[in-house]
């Protein structure tokens, strides 16, 4: 097997578009698959995918994504984020990938760690509770690069 | 290219994953998993079989497949096969290494 001098990638996933937070899960859920550790921590709008609430909910993005190739007025019209939601869920399946719930799961017993951004918590006014189970704890800036303090570790901001 | 697993010349890919799978048997298997660091249970035989079958009816190995089968559960695979549990296991069962990222 071919030895990587990755050992280690930390993500800090700050937004709760469908695309985001799936970019970040197949990184880390890869790293694992790879043999490299991986963690992932979630802060401002990343929380929105780690809670118990609004996981299933996310969406992608129809309005000032140029990769999106319609035009931003069609793209603000109602249902436009929903249908493209659908869609993007569907094809997604089709790939065995999971949906963000089962994923988190898949992502918690691969070994990834999952860790909340304590401000951004005290800002949304969360609760511990209101996350989900697997989440590893709250943590602040300093813990979570004490946890990239060595050698191979790679930090990535989605 | 050739490589000699367990007394017998095999055909395998430069990663080592054999590349006619009319070569396999048990005794290879064990081998490719010692030079993994891996010493073969039960538990691992399950799973090999449950990837065999998959990869005979064509359909694509992924982790979430795994978590679905039934045949063994996710942190148990990573326990069982450390460091890359589905490249591992398809080395070991002597079958091609799964293509998808996923």
């Amino acid at each position: 097997m071919e030895k990587t001098k990755v050992k280690k990638m930390l993500f800090i996933l700050s937004k709760a578009t469908l695309e985001n937070v799936y970019a970040a899960f197949i990184m880390a859920n890869g790293a694992r698959m790879e043999g490299i550790e991986a963690e992932i921590f979630f802060t401002f709008f990343g929380l929105e995918a780690i809670q118990k609430k609004k996981l299933e909910s996310l969406h992608t993005a129809t309005v000032g994504n140029p990769a999106m190739h319609m035009p931003t007025m069609l793209g603000g019209l109602p249902g436009m984020e929903a249908l493209a939601t659908k869609m993007m869920k569907d094809r997604m399946e089709k790939l065995d990938i999971p949906p963000v719930g089962e994923f988190l799961e898949l992502l918690s017993d691969s070994g990834v760690k999952l860790w909340a951004c304590l401000l951004a918590v005290d800002m949304f006014k969360l609760k511990r509770e209101d996350l989900i189970d697997e989440l590893d704890d709250i943590i602040n800036v300093g813990s979570f690069y004490a946890r990239a303090n060595e050698d191979g570790c790679h930090l990535l901001f989605i | 290219m050739k490589k000699v697993i367990a007394n017998t010349t095999v055909e395998c890919t430069e990663e080592g994953y054999l590349t006619d799978f009319g070569q396999w048997n048990k005794d290879i298997a064990r081998a490719i998993a010692k030079e993994q660091g891996i010493e073969l249970g039960d538990d691992h035989w399950k799973v090999i079989e449950y990837l065999q079958e998959k990869h005979q009816k064509e359909e694509a190995l992924t982790i979430r497949g795994i978590k679905k089968s039934g045949v063994i559960d996710v942190k148990t695979f990573y326990k069982l096969f450390p460091g890359g549990p589905l490249k591992k296991a398809t080395m070991i069962a002597g079958i091609p290494k799964p293509k998808g990222c996923i």
